[in-house]
């Protein structure tokens, strides 16, 4: 493999890296109160609010019942409206963060769906407020098996890039369609793939551990 | 003071409304130990509830030192919770916070600064014996050491009263001795009045001073604890006791006809309930004195407590001419205990063996 394939692939990686962190972050921020929300406001819970509950769990299935590479191509207008381009990998983000807000919005739901309700009664039993149980209770109580979750999306989430290339976002998952399918490229096909190998489980290797420091079940 | 005035409560559930309670009213008074026992479905749960307004009644009034709890709103009743602790059969600890920072959470929740928290949390887990335990975690004690944990978070922030829903259902017979001594302990010496729930009536013996009977959500039975036991007039409560209290009769007379009248070879049995002081005086050896011409056996004896009050029951067989018997239960019924009348039986040898 030449010097300057070897310069691509570390780019690429790059570049991989660069989407999936910033959109994780972002839609994090997003994903995480959305989670905390389709719990509370469910039926019989401490922000009780049916009807909006309804229509946010309808938006997150919409949402995440159009395939990404969908997505990627259908909010072109709007990804351009936020970063100002719609090719790139800074445009490729807008379409992973509004992937990964509904998915982590679901992720985290579960996780606080497992917070036994009898502490919730604890807390209210000691005059908390809704806030106060959220931030008090919920999110600790359930921060482990968020982190295992988000986890998961970051997977995804790395997955889910490699199509980025469709608007020139770039990344490895692109550079292995790109050289090693297009160009006939086993080396490079194989290289991308042990990068991936290499990252994924790195990824799930940190994300156990922090999870499991976090547990004290 | 505690004072629940008709309290009703309905949940709709999707196969029609159901009434977990129905005209429920108590009063409770201050400084007491007050007993709540049903079975499970009884409604004592949500009537627990009721007091701290987890639940709010669909009718009715909880009233709390002449505050009426059902007209608050909710950041009035928080304000109002923080004096009313409650400790739960699951102990409900946070896993992820240590014991003192269980501990230091309503405080925590209140805004108090660290150093207060300090001053306030060492001395409750020194009360409830915890204070080695303070920086492990929940999942690393036993069960009687989370109910303890539980105690001093309920009590952290200075509550009146301490609600108890099932507090030693999960617990062995040992540690839930020692859960109740502790919650008479912190009766006594914070003068905190104590609502407890139970389905034991082991619990109600050993600690409360007032009980009630609650069954398909209405108060059977109310009372101080020793009339209760003494002469309880519901079916339910009888079950509940009996089962502390045997009220089987010696095998030998096991399943044989029971009759009113006297019949021939037959024992009269009687049930004697004796209590406080009576319980010291020699009935048995009077009653032979007194009735000579009599065997009097006993078959059945024994002695406990209720309040640190004398409470033995015996049961009695009488055999001898009709005449003769009938005077010696005349002169028993006259001395200081209750005479119970089980029916004349006769002795069935052949059981014993």
């Amino acid at each position: 493999m030449s010097e300057e394939m070897i310069l691509r692939l570390f780019e690429a990686l790059g570049q991989t890296i660069y989407m999936v962190s910033v959109s994780m972050v972002i839609a994090a921020l997003i994903g995480i109160p959305l989670g905390v929300l389709l719990v509370t406001t469910a039926k019989g819970q401490i922000l009780e609010c049916v009807a909006f509950n309804r229509v946010l769990a309808g938006i997150v299935n919409a949402v995440r019942s159009v395939p990404f590479i969908i997505l990627l191509v259908a909010i072109i207008p709007f990804t351009r409206i936020i970063v100002g381009t719609s090719i790139g990998t800074t445009a490729a983000m807008v379409p992973l963060t509004l992937a990964a807000i509904p998915f982590i919005g679901r992720q985290v739901e579960n996780s606080i769906k497992e917070v036994p309700y009898g502490l919730i009664e604890a807390a209210q039993s000691l005059g908390a407020t809704p806030l106060q149980i959220i931030r008090h209770v919920l999110l600790p109580e359930a921060l482990s098996s968020i982190v295992s979750q988000l986890t998961t999306v970051i997977i995804g989430l790395i997955g889910a890039s490699a199509m980025a290339g469709t608007i020139g976002g770039g990344g490895i998952g692109d550079l292995a369609i790109r050289y090693g399918y297009q160009r006939f490229r086993p080396d490079i096909m194989l290289a991308t793939v042990v990068i991936l190998i290499v990252v994924v489980q790195l990824v799930q290797f940190i994300g156990n551990r922090i999870a499991m420091r976090l547990n004290k079940k | 003071m505690i004072k629940l005035s008709h309290i009703k409560k309905i949940y709709e559930t999707s196969s029609g409304p159901l009434q977990a309670l129905k005209d429920v009213s108590l009063t409770i008074d201050r400084g007491e130990i007050y007993g709540i026992i049903g079975l499970s479905g009884a409604g004592k749960s949500t009537l627990v509830r009721c007091i701290n307004m987890l639940e709010r009644p669909t009718e009715g009034t909880v009233e709390i030192d002449g505050q009426d709890l059902t007209k608050m709103n909710e950041k009035q009743l928080r304000a109002v919770r923080k004096k009313i602790g409650m400790i739960f059969q699951q102990f409900n600890l946070l896993s992820s916070s240590t014991v003192y920072e269980n501990v230091a959470f309503p405080l925590k929740l209140a805004g108090t600064d660290k150093k207060t928290i300090r001053e306030k949390v060492m001395p409750l887990l020194k009360l409830v014996g915890l204070e080695q335990k303070a920086q492990q975690y929940p999942a690393q004690l036993s069960g009687g050491q989370k109910q303890r944990v539980g105690i001093a978070r309920a009590l952290a922030s200075g509550p009146s009263i301490l609600l108890c829903d099932e507090a030693t259902s999960a617990l062995d017979p040992q540690t839930t001795q020692a859960i109740l001594n502790l919650i008479k302990k912190i009766n006594r010496e914070l003068q905190i009045t104590v609502v407890i729930i139970t389905h034991e009536m082991k619990v109600i013996k050993d600690i409360c001073t007032k009980v009630a009977v609650i069954d398909h959500g209405v108060i059977a039975e109310k009372g101080p604890v020793i009339d209760v036991f003494i002469n309880p007039q519901q079916a339910i409560t009888r079950e509940f006791i009996s089962v502390l209290l045997s009220d089987e009769l010696p095998s030998a007379f096991r399943q044989q006809p029971v009759s009113k009248e006297p019949i021939e070879g037959g024992h009269l049995l009687l049930r004697l309930t004796f209590i406080g002081e009576s319980a010291d005086e020699p009935v048995i050896m009077q009653l032979i004195k007194n009735a000579p011409d009599i065997d009097a056996s006993i078959l059945f004896g024994d002695l406990d407590q209720i309040q640190a009050i004398p409470y033995g029951r015996m049961i009695i067989g009488l055999k001898g001419s009709a005449e003769k018997v009938e005077m010696a239960r005349k002169w028993l019924e006259k001395q200081e205990l209750k005479v119970e009348v089980i029916g004349y039986v006769r002795r069935n040898d052949t059981a014993l063996v």
